[in-house]
């Protein structure tokens, strides 16, 4: 079996939360070995090891490291992206709530690569209960004195998907609204306080020790060539066995649906993997022999993203599950550019109008148009995160929005999956009833 | 204000650069667990603490929905209906709440003590449905588990 833990190994036989149980496999083992060689060398060491970044574009760790801009006089900053919100996505949460000082151990490795000494994890604000394991373990590392000159601080977001983009995250940070910037400049030049940062996802930091462990070298050779390492993969929705699986990339993805993770619930037949969190085009039961890799999964048109699996089987419409994934990029839409903040409505508008049974063939086509113009024409990538997935909806399951059209109705007679779902978006004009107190 | 909110915040302006307005969304946090929510004079506190205008706190927490500008109930009770919840029928634990509770999502018991609200995905997608009952979390909530959260609430309160 393809499993080999890099992030969550250990945790299932010690509570790797507390700090001695993780030094007695090892742990923070990195942090001196780091320490003992210079910058230079140690994010050669990175590049070496080819860790591609986990939270989405799979960008270079050790290749960001180097476009940190270290001859400014500013101080350089790591920010750990632990904004986790992209709906499928629960991985970083695991890591957060089971091997934290991982994560503490890759922050202090990859600080002392771009010679920073402020570390910021940004966790999203719902997560309570991983802040709260997070920030014991923060405190009884520094408490054992393994900060050396860094300090880390894990700042609580507020409830909002885009400021999982590194540049709303960063404003956010900031104590602003959380609106992407344009750029350049990039973050590696002007991020945090207008200083160099490098901002990564909680999965690739924690990946980071391992490498010190292992040497880039024989970390390079885990896994396809093009994409080293594990990753921990979410798959949920209509699966008989959900939950986190980590696997080498490069694991073929029917082995984790139907080997794994016990094949579709309830006996249903499968009809569309999302498999990279919400966000990204869904793939049709006939492609899912693609193994789980970034080049793998982007050669047949979606991406790795969010390593997030989400399982739709037979009961679900697709105009409903396109509606209500809209509905969510619409909600959370920052409302910065024109294409995202009125294009997600407009689509939001025409899939009700096709939900309905009031659509007209021209419709499916405008719909797609509406998409088109805002693909590639938006400030972030949530706009395209919009429009990715119903553009391959409509293109993979075409006869089920026509079907729409032609009876006038939806096909599947209130009996859809998704029947009557209440997105908060539904929500939004209804006020508390409380009466304010006097 | 209280004392004690004003010193929190002091501490955790003190964990950032000095100039910067980093500790906004902890002190908004803070304001709003003594408060129950962002009433304009809780603004006004937060803006105090952190010589920013009242606009600015505002602004800023109009921006995130873990952010009350109007009063809540003295429980929160949030269902996620994002996709895989969804799939795995979230509509069914809204209905419920809704029958239990008699009220619509969004919106407070007649009598203050809960607010019902369905929320995007909270990265439990695995675990579904989700329900966060005053922000921890309930998982593989079914229909039927409904009752017996609202009158542990009912009961706790
Ligand atoms: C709308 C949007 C939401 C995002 N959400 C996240 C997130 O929750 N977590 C994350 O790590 N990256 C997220 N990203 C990607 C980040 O912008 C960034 O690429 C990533 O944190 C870089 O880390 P990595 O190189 O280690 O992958 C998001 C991007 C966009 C456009
Ligand atoms: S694409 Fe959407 S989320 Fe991104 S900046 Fe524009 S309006 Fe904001
Ligand atoms: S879809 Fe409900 S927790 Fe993610």
């Amino acid at each position: 079996m393809p499993v080999r833990e890099v992030l969550l190994a250990g945790a299932d036989d010690r509570d790797l939360t507390k700090l001695a149980e993780y030094q007695a496999i090892g742990g923070y083992a990195g942090v001196p070995k780091a320490r003992a060689m210079t910058s230079d060398d140690l994010i050669a060491e990175l590049q070496t090891a080819n860790l591609r970044g986990r939270g989405g574009a799979g960008f270079p760790m050790g290749r960001k490291a180097s476009l940190i801009d270290r001859s400014s006089p500013k101080p350089k900053y790591l920010v750990v992206n632990a904004d986790e919100s992209e709906p499928g996505a629960f991985k970083d949460r695991e890591v957060m709530a089971r091997v934290p000082h991982r994560l503490i151990e890759g922050c202090l490795i990859a600080a002392h690569a771009i010679e920073c000494h402020d570390v910021y994890i940004f966790i999203r604000g719902e997560y309570l209960t991983e802040y709260e394991i997070l920030q014991a373990a923060v405190d009884e590392a520094r408490a054992a004195n393994l900060f050396g000159d860094v300090e880390i601080t894990v700042h609580r977001g507020a409830g909002a998907y885009i400021c999982g983009e590194e540049t709303a995250l960063l404003d956010a940070l900031e104590g602003k609204r959380g609106q992407p910037r344009p750029r350049p400049p990039f973050p590696p030049v002007q991020g945090l306080y207008d200083a160099p940062t490098q901002i990564n996802n909680v999965c690739t930091i924690a990946t980071v020790p391992t490498i010190m462990e292992l040497g880039a070298a024989e970390f390079a050779k885990i896994g396809p060539e093009s994409s080293p390492g594990t990753a921990i993969f979410s798959i949920s929705g209509n699966i008989a066995r959900p939950g986190n699986y980590e696997l080498l990339l490069g694991t073929p993805m029917r082995e984790l649906i139907y080997d794994l993770a016990g094949g579709i619930a309830d006996g249903r037949e499968l009809k569309a993997v999302i498999p990279g969190g919400s966000s990204v085009p869904a793939l049709s039961p006939d492609e899912i022999d693609v193994p789980l890799d970034y080049d793998s999964l982007g050669k047949i048109g979606t991406f790795f993203g969010a390593a997030s699996l989400i399982i739709v089987d037979d009961r679900c419409c697709m105009v409903q599950l396109a509606l209500r994934s809209t509905k969510f990029y619409m909600h959370e839409s920052c409302g910065k550019c024109t294409p995202c903040r009125e294009g997600t409505r407009w689509m939001v508008q025409l899939l009700e109008k096709i939900e309905a049974g009031e659509a007209e063939l021209s419709d499916l086509d405008l719909l797609d148009n509406v998409g088109s113009r805002i693909l590639g024409r938006s400030l972030c990538a949530l706009g395209d995160f919009a429009v990715y997935p119903v553009a391959s909806y409509l293109k993979k399951w075409r006869d089920e929005f026509v079907a729409h059209v032609e009876l006038g109705r939806c096909p599947y007679g209130g009996e859809s999956s998704l029947e009557g779902i209440v997105a908060p978006l539904d929500a939004h004009t209804h006020h508390p009833t409380v009466e304010v107190p006097a | 204000m209280s004392s004690s909110l004003y010193d929190a915040i002091q501490a955790e302006r003190a964990k950032y650069p000095a100039g910067s307005r980093s500790a906004t969304l902890h002190a908004l946090r803070l304001a709003q667990e003594e408060h129950g929510w962002l009433s304009p004079d809780a603004l006004r506190e937060v803006a105090d603490a952190l010589d920013v205008t009242p606009a600015y706190c505002k602004a800023v927490a109009s921006f995130y929905d873990m952010f009350h500008l109007a009063p809540i109930g003295t429980h929160l009770v949030e269902v996620c209906t994002n996709l895989s919840c969804a799939l795995a029928g979230a509509q069914r634990v809204v209905d419920a709440f809704e029958s239990e509770l008699g009220v619509a999502p969004g919106e407070t018991t007649e009598d203050g003590e809960i607010t019902f609200r369905t929320v995007e995905c909270l990265g439990g997608c695995g675990y579904a449905t989700v329900v966060a009952v005053d922000h921890r979390y309930r998982q593989h909530v079914g229909p039927d588990d409904v009752a017996g959260i609202v009158e542990e609430l009912r009961a706790g309160s």
